[in-house]
This record gives structure tokens, C-alpha cells and sequence, in this order.
């Protein structure tokens, strides 16, 4: 639903641009087939709206379709770049509803007549450029373009930050792909300029030889969005499968993966780091593979040639995790995700700030699933009884700084607790001790 | 570790430089020598502003090469500079004339070495056979463009432009395309028309932007003269950044699988190696058999993770050799793998594959996919010879094979036993 809020900020828009709106710079009649011009200017953006690519995530959709206004800046001047951008009220998108169609009209319309406005007041001129405007023409042209790019991210900022509070960026992870999103957006409006220029050759048929290249690029960011989410959907399903060796662990990989990245967003961490821990922590525990599931089901203490089996596992998921193209940092924070801040971990037996972040981070998660999971030898534990157990921990087993960070994102984005476990009827799949357990720590044969 | 070449290709270096590169370095080197004698003599046609500009275009593009799927390598910020330079108007004083041929050579081989350079001081591979391509590709689109009456051309209006570059841009995309089916044909032992058809599927969006942007270039620069290049380099940029990660992701899928695949191995399921040797012979096999790159991709994954059924097993089968299972348990290890890679939800052709691998080749109510009897007949080698190098053990192993046709395909065996025969170089 939309807010009274965003309603408000809708309005005031939609206000802020009619006001803007003078006519004293609306000429049709100075341009020769303006209307016309305008129109297939209009069809181009209309085109490049419709068919936005995915860029980074699926909420973050990119279209090329400023590349049209700005060349109505240059060609027809700040109104007609205004009336080109209010063309997405009739984008084709079809899930799109009344209020957000209104919005974003109103919203290109403002960052086409600021930039048009930009272009005048730098001295650009309007009309067909020709041999004699460059390299003149460029500096105008590019504050133009900047003026519409921070016209445009800012206003659909704001809107985004009505609705869905402050701090949304980072939380939504949209922050990370900031950056990218700006410099697409630069680079594609200096296309206003190439469109404007082949205006004077070809009139409007250099929008039609504009499209290629913009749709082979479209294509092809489409083709990311389309392998990244079968990357993530493959290496899930391969986690599962690792996971179906044992009953009560199922979808802890990927709860350790969302509590990682909790905490990364919750201390800042960058795009690239984040989603470096995501993989780390869905991965973390599939070094357990190696350790014979005779003594994962154990009831008894363990012997000592056991204990080290187990002790093995953060190694022997970095033997299979080694040559995949992550950051070395993901591999770190696998391997060292049991030591402990006091240095009695496994398996180098690293303390405080030996241990890498990445397995400072995922050590907490773990223990945390752990904790709120049901295991064959207690219940599970309620979120509160678990947040004092981690601060029970902070100083010896874990990185006080950490747990706070940890506590503080469970305030703030809240935790999804696993299905309650029933007894599975194959006894077999049980693991009976949880090496991941904090409250329950192994029992080991004492060899005098 | 896969990047490292395989130790019989190193000392074979010069092997590698097989007669068909040759021709085309030879080609290449003499179209250069050409070019250098010959513009010394043109020194007043040349338009140095132009040829700079257009030369650190190309050099730049070929500093930013673009990695594509399947291991290629293009720079198509090169080949846009290069095929803008020999189709473009250039104004001398107020008159337009077309750029003579060989300048477009000498100027697209000084920036393409240019732009190599740091490529090699880097200690990064210097491309020479990709550069070669590029710029016969562009020399090509030169002299075509000539002899269509190139300063005839310049003159018309933009309609009978276009109607004339836009062939002669295919012209040169094709080029390029061809010599590197070629070149690809012989590395990797495919056969032609399957290396041209796989050339074309890869390369053509990319061969659609380069061909409008350089018609972009050519038409734009009678209006904005060199400050196009500037701004269009924006776009192209952001192109290729998009390309770029395209490609990036692609990498780090296949490699993902290919590391997750081994958890079969750490967990003692399978013997150390076994998936990487069987998806290394199975794609050679499929090769052999004419398959295309999308297919073979399907049999990569699909062999990588034939095993990954036996996860759902409680216990490992000793020594991990499937063949010596019963077929009922073949075939559940089959479906349990299948449903573990159906649950990615985009996998289910590769599902499909993993599934039908326990069947017998004469099938049972339908005969099994190609690339499931190509596994089965992989994996079944790998189980009785490994990583045994031994030539009379794997010809014992392929007599194996041939004993019952209708368990081992007739076809698939045959290409299997002419693999193995060629070269180890399919083992780790």
C-alpha cells in the first residue's frame, strides 16, 4: 500500500514539476517537425521503459530510457524533454499501479526538465548540433546528464525511503549496487548526445540504430541476472544435498548464510564482502561430509581419533571449497569458523583477532542456528535464552563486538526459526551430538 | 590448479603453433609489412589527428578485452575502432575521402600492440592470435570497402551508406568469426561446422552491437568529428562492463560445480579425481560426436555430478564403483541425484541426464539422451581403468565395453576408444 506520506511526496513532485514548467523556453514552433521529433523521441523511451533489465538483484531493475530524454534536451529543449519522460505513465509494464505509474511520469518528467534547464543555463544550444557545436556542446551536455542522473536516483530514493523506512539501502542490500546503477546510468546518457548528433544525418532513424547496441546490452545484463540466480539456486540445491545426510541439520547452511549476512550488513560491510560471506556461510559446514557418519550419530563420548575427525571438518571443506572464485576471505572464514576467541578452538587454535572476521561472524550465526534448532537430545532453545548464551560466550568463545552486532541485527531485521523437528521415522539420519552446540559441547574420552 | 596447463602441452609449445595459426600470423605480419612500406609513400593523405585518435581507440580496446563463454577472448572496442577507421569519411580540408587500406592496417596494428603491451608486462598472455584475427578481419572490411568505390561512397547520402557498410560489416564479422572456428576446431579437436555454428551462437549479440555502434561512429563522426569517440566510449564501457560480468559469473558457475561435485570424493563415496575424469572423457566423447557447446556443457555438469545421488546413501559402496552395484541400485542412485540437481529448479536437462545414466543403451521403454549413454560409458571406463595410463588396460576396458551392445552404445564406445586412443591429455 501506498503511505499518506508517499502520497504526499507524489503530489508534491507532480507540483514541483508543473511549476517548473515555463513557457517562455517551449518553442515548438522555432523547430522545425517538432512534434514529430517528439513523438519518436516519446517511442524510444517507451520502448527502453518497457523492457528494463534486472541489474545486480531482481528488485533493482536498469533501463536505458534516459539516453531519449537527453537527446530531447539537446534537440527540443527542457520542455519536450519533460513531456518525453512523463511518457512512463504509459509504460507497458504491466504489474506497474496507478500510483507508481504517476510517480515515475512525474519523476522522469522533473529529471528531464532539470537536466534540459542544466543544458540552457550552461549555455547549450537547442536544436539539430552541428559540425561547428563540438567539443563545445559536451560540457553543457554532461551536466545535463549528471543533473538528470542525481534528479532521477535521488527522487526514487526518496520514495523508496517513505515507504519502506529509513536505512533501506543497506538493509535491502541495494547499496551495493549504488554504484553500479550511477555509472550505467552516466554512461548511457552520453547516448543522448551520439542520438542527437546523428539527428542532423539520419534524423529518426538513429534512434532505431541506437536500439542495437542498447539491447545487446540489455541482453546481456539480462543473461547475468539469469545465470546469477542459477548459480544460487544450483549451489542451494548442492547444500541441501550435503545437508540430507543428516536430519537435524537440514537448512542450517543456508540460516547460517542469512545470519552471516545479517551481521555484515549490520557492521557495513561492502557489497562484494557480503556476498562473499553469503557462500561462506552456506558452505561452511561441508567439510562434515568427510567425517564418517558412524561417529556424526555417536551416542557415547567420543575417542580421541573421533574427536579429531571431527575436528577436521573446517579443513577438509576447504579442500572442496578451494578452487571455487571466491575472495580468499570466504575460504578463511570457512576453514577457522570453530576457533574461539580465548584460542581453544580448531583446528589452528587461533585467539581474538588471529581469527579472520569472516569466521568470527559465521562462528556466531552457527552457534546461534544451532541453538534455536531441536536436537534429538533437547528442545530448542527460544531466541532470548540463545541471545544469552552468546553473551555468555562473547570474550571466551566469540568476538563481543560481533555478538552485539548479531543482537542488534536480530532487533532489527528479526529471525526466521526453522520448521519445529519432528522424530524422523529413519532413526538413521539422527545426529546425536551437535558439534555446533555451544551448551552441549562434545564429550571426549579422557586417555590418561 | 585447472588452469594449469597439462605438462605434455608444455614442452609442445611449438606443436601448438599449428599450420593454420601460422598462415594466419603470416598473413597478418605481412599485411603489416605492406602497410608500413606503402604509407610511407602516402604520407600526405594522412590525417594524423585521425589516425591517432582512432589508433589509441583501438589500443584501448585492446586493453580491455573481454572474456566470453567457453573460454574465448574478444576486444570488441578494437574491432569497432578498427571497422569505423576504414569505412570512415575523413575531411580533408572540406572534401570528404575514404582512408587508404593499408593505413587502416598500420594504424590497427601499432594501437593493437600498443594495447597489448601492458597485457604482457603484466605477465598476462600477449593474444597474438586473437590480435592477427581482429586485424585481418579489419583489413578485410578495407579492401572490400575499396573496391565498392569507397570514394564514390563518402559522397552519397546516408541510405546508400548504410546500404553499402552494413554487408561489409558482416563481411568482417564473419572473418573474424571463421578464422576463430577454425583456430577452435583444431585446439579442441571439434569438428568444423559444429565450431562455426558454436562461434556464431556465442559471438553474434556481440557482433550485432559492434556492427550498429561502428555505423554509429562512421555516421556520427560527420557531425561531432573526433569528440564522438569520448562520448560513445560511455556507452561501450558500460556494454562491456555488462558482458564482462556476464562472462564472470558463467566461470564461477561451471567452477562451483566443479568443486561441489568433489564432495562425492571427500566424503569417500567415489575414488579421488573420478567426477573431474569422467566429465573431462565424456565431454571429449561428445565432442567427438559432433555435440554443441550448450549440449556439451549439459554432459559436463550432468558427469560432474553423476554421483551425487550416492550422498543419499547411508553408507559408501566400497571402492565407489557403480558399475559393480546391482542395476536396481544404479538406477535409485540415478533418481536420487536427478531429484537433488531438479531441486536447483533450473537444471532440469542436466536432471535428465543424471537420471538416465543407469540405463542400458537398448533402453528401456524409450532409449536414454545421448549424453546419458556417453556418461554411462565414461564413468564405466573410469571405473575399470582411473588414473592408470597403462595402454593394454584401457584397451582390456574398451573390449569390455564393446561385448554387449546393448549396454554400451555402439557409436559412443567407438568415439570413446578413439579419445582414449588420441592422447591422455583428457586425465588430470
Amino acid at each position: 500500500m501506498v503511505s499518506r506520506a508517499a502520497w504526499l511526496y507524489i503530489g508534491l513532485v507532480v507540483l514541483v514539476t508543473a511549476a517548473l514548467v515555463d513557457s517562455t523556453s517551449f518553442t515548438p514552433s522555432a523547430i522545425r517537425h517538432f512534434w514529430l521529433y517528439l513523438v519518436i523521441l516519446q517511442l524510444l523511451f517507451l520502448v527502453c521503459d518497457s523492457t528494463p533489465a534486472p541489474l545486480v538483484s531482481r528488485q533493482t531493475k536498469w533501463s536505458p530510457s534516459s539516453s531519449a530524454t537527453l537527446a530531447a534536451v539537446v534537440l527540443l529543449g527542457p520542455v519536450a524533454a519533460a513531456l518525453v519522460g512523463a511518457v512512463s505513465l504509459l509504460s507497458i509494464k504491466r504489474q506497474l499501479k496507478v500510483p507508481e505509474r504517476v510517480f515515475n511520469g512525474a519523476m522522469t518528467a522533473l529529471s528531464g526538465l532539470l537536466a534540459g534547464k542544466t543544458y540552457l543555463a550552461l549555455h547549450g544550444h537547442v536544436g539539430l548540433p552541428g559540425r561547428a557545436d563540438f567539443p563545445e556542446i559536451i560540457l553543457p551536455f554532461a551536466a545535463a546528464a549528471a543533473a538528470h542522473v542525481i534528479a532521477n536516483q535521488g527522487l526514487i530514493w526518496g520514495v523508496y525511503r517513505l515507504n519502506r523506512g529509513p536505512g533501506m539501502l543497506r538493509r535491502e542490500g541495494l547499496e551495493s549496487s549504488l554504484p553500479l546503477l550511477l555509472v550505467s546510468d552516466l554512461g548511457y546518457a552520453a547516448l543522448g548526445l551520439i542520438i542527437a548528433s546523428l539527428w542532423s544525418v539520419m534524423y529518426g532513424f538513429a534512434a532505431a540504430l541506437v536500439l542495437v547496441p542498447l539491447f545487446v546490452a540489455r541482453w546481456a545484463m539480462g543473461q547475468f541476472a539469469e545465470q546469477q540466480r542459477a548459480y544460487s539456486a544450483t549451489m542451494k540445491a548442492l547444500c541441501q544435498a550435503v545437508e540430507t545426510k543428516d536430519y537435524y541439520t537440514r537448512g542450517h547452511g543456508d540460516r547460517v548464510s542469512l545470519g552471516s549476512v545479517m551481521i555484515a550488513r549490520q557492521i557495513g560491510m561492502g557489497a562484494d564482502r557480503t556476498d562473499a560471506i553469503e557462500f561462506a556461510g552456506m558452505l561452511h559446514d561441508v567439510g562434515k561430509l568427510g567425517v564418517p557418519t558412524t561417529v556424526l550419530q555417536k551416542t557415547g563420548p567420543l575417542t580421541e581419533d573421533e574427536y579429531a575427525a571431527i575436528q577436521l571438518h573446517p579443513m577438509r571443506g576447504l579442500e572442496i571449497v578451494r578452487e571455487i572464485g571466491f575472495l580468499n576471505e570466504a575460504l578463511a572464514g570457512i576453514m577457522h569458523h570453530h576457533e574461539r576467541i580465548d584460542g581453544r578452538g580448531y583446528p589452528m587454535g587461533f585467539a581474538g583477532h588471529e581469527i579472520p572476521e569472516f569466521a568470527r561472524i559465521i562462528a556466531v550465526a552457527d552457534a546461534f542456528d544451532s541453538m534455536t534448532s531441536t536436537r534429538s537430545y533437547r528442545e530448542a532453545k527460544t531466541i532470548p535464552e540463545a541471545v544469552s548464551e552468546l553473551k555468555k560466550g562473547a570474550d571466551t568463545q566469540f568476538d563481543p563486538l560481533i555478538v552485539e552486532a548479531f543482537i542488534a541485527a536480530l532487533d532489527r531485521y528479526g529471525w526466521r526459526l526453522p520448521e519445529p523437528a519432528t522424530e524422523p521415522a529413519d532413526l538413521a539420519t539422527i545426529t546425536v551430538q551437535d558439534h555446533d552446540d555451544p551448551t552441549a559441547p562434545l564429550r571426549v574420552i579422557e586417555v590418561s | 590448479m585447472a588452469s594449469r596447463p597439462p605438462p605434455a602441452d608444455r614442452w609442445s609449445s611449438w606443436q601448438a603453433l599449428d599450420s593454420g595459426r601460422l598462415l594466419l600470423m603470416s598473413t597478418a605480419a605481412m599485411l603489416v609489412v605492406a602497410a608500413f612500406a606503402t604509407s610511407t609513400i602516402e604520407a600526405s593523405k594522412i590525417n594524423m589527428g585521425v589516425a591517432l585518435a582512432f589508433g589509441g581507440f583501438i589500443a584501448l580496446g585492446e586493453l580491455l578485452r573481454l572474456a566470453l563463454p567457453g573460454g574465448r577472448e574478444a576486444a570488441p572496442i578494437a574491432m569497432i575502432g578498427g571497422m569505423a577507421y576504414a569505412l570512415l569519411p575523413q575531411m580533408s580540408g572540406h572534401a570528404r575521402s575514404s582512408i587508404p587500406q593499408l593505413l587502416v592496417v598500420a594504424v590497427a596494428a601499432v594501437g593493437m600492440l600498443v594495447g597489448a603491451l601492458p597485457h604482457i608486462a603484466a605477465g598476462r598472455e600477449a593474444g597474438l592470435t586473437g590480435m592477427c584475427t581482429r586485424l585481418v578481419a579489419i583489413a578485410c572490411v578495407a579492401f572490400v570497402f575499396h573496391p565498392a568505390g569507397a570514394d564514390l561512397i563518402v559522397h552519397q547520402g546516408w541510405p546508400v551508406r548504410l546500404l553499402v557498410m552494413t554487408p561489409i560489416i558482416g563481411v568482417g564479422w564473419l572473418v573474424e568469426t571463421i578464422i576463430s572456428a577454425l583456430i577452435r576446431a583444431d585446439d579442441v579437436g571439434a569438428k568444423f561446422s559444429v565450431a562455426i555454428a558454436d562461434e556464431i551462437r556465442v559471438q553474434w549479440p556481440l557482433g550485432a552491437a559492434i556492427g550498429a555502434s561502428v555505423v554509429i561512429i562512421v555516421f556520427g563522426y560527420d557531425v561531432m568529428g573526433l569528440s564522438e569517440l569520448g562520448v560513445f566510449l560511455g556507452p561501450l564501457l558500460v556494454t562491456q562492463v555488462a558482458f564482462r560480468r556476464y562472462a564472470g559469473i558463467r566461470a564461477t558457475y561451471l567452477q562451483t560445480v566443479r568443486s561441489l561435485a568433489r564432495v562425492t570424493e571427500v566424503a569417500g563415496y567415489v575414488e579421488a579425481g573420478h567426477s573431474r575424469r569422467v566429465s573431462r572423457l565424456a565431454v571429449a566423447v561428445g565432442r567427438e560426436l559432433g555435440l554443441a557447446e550448450p549440449d556439451l556443457l549439459r554432459v559436463e555438469y550432468a558427469a560432474l555430478m553423476h554421483d551425487i545421488g550416492q550422498l543419499s546413501l547411508r553408507d559408501p559402496i566400497p571402492g565407489g564403483a557403480t558399475v559393480q552395484v546391482s542395476a536396481a541400485d544404479q538406477d535409485r542412485i540415478a533418481e536420487l541425484g536427478a531429484d537433488v540437481i531438479r531441486e536447483a529448479g533450473v537444471l532440469d536437462d542436466v536432471a535428465e541426464l543424471v537420471r538416465c545414466q543407469s540405463w542400458p543403451a537398448g533402453g528401456r521403454d524409450q532409449a536414454p539422451p545421448l549424453g546419458s549413454m556417453i556418461i554411462r560409458a565414461a564413468n564405466a571406463f573410469d571405473d575399470m581403468v582411473g588414473v592408470s595410463t597403462d595402454r593394454e588396460r584401457s584397451a582390456t576396458a574398451l573390449d569390455r565395453l564393446r561385448v554387449d551392445e546393448t549396454e554400451f552404445d555402439r557409436r559412443v564406445v567407438a568415439a570413446l576408444a578413439e579419445v582414449a586412443g588420441r592422447r591422455p591429455a583428457w586425465r588430470l
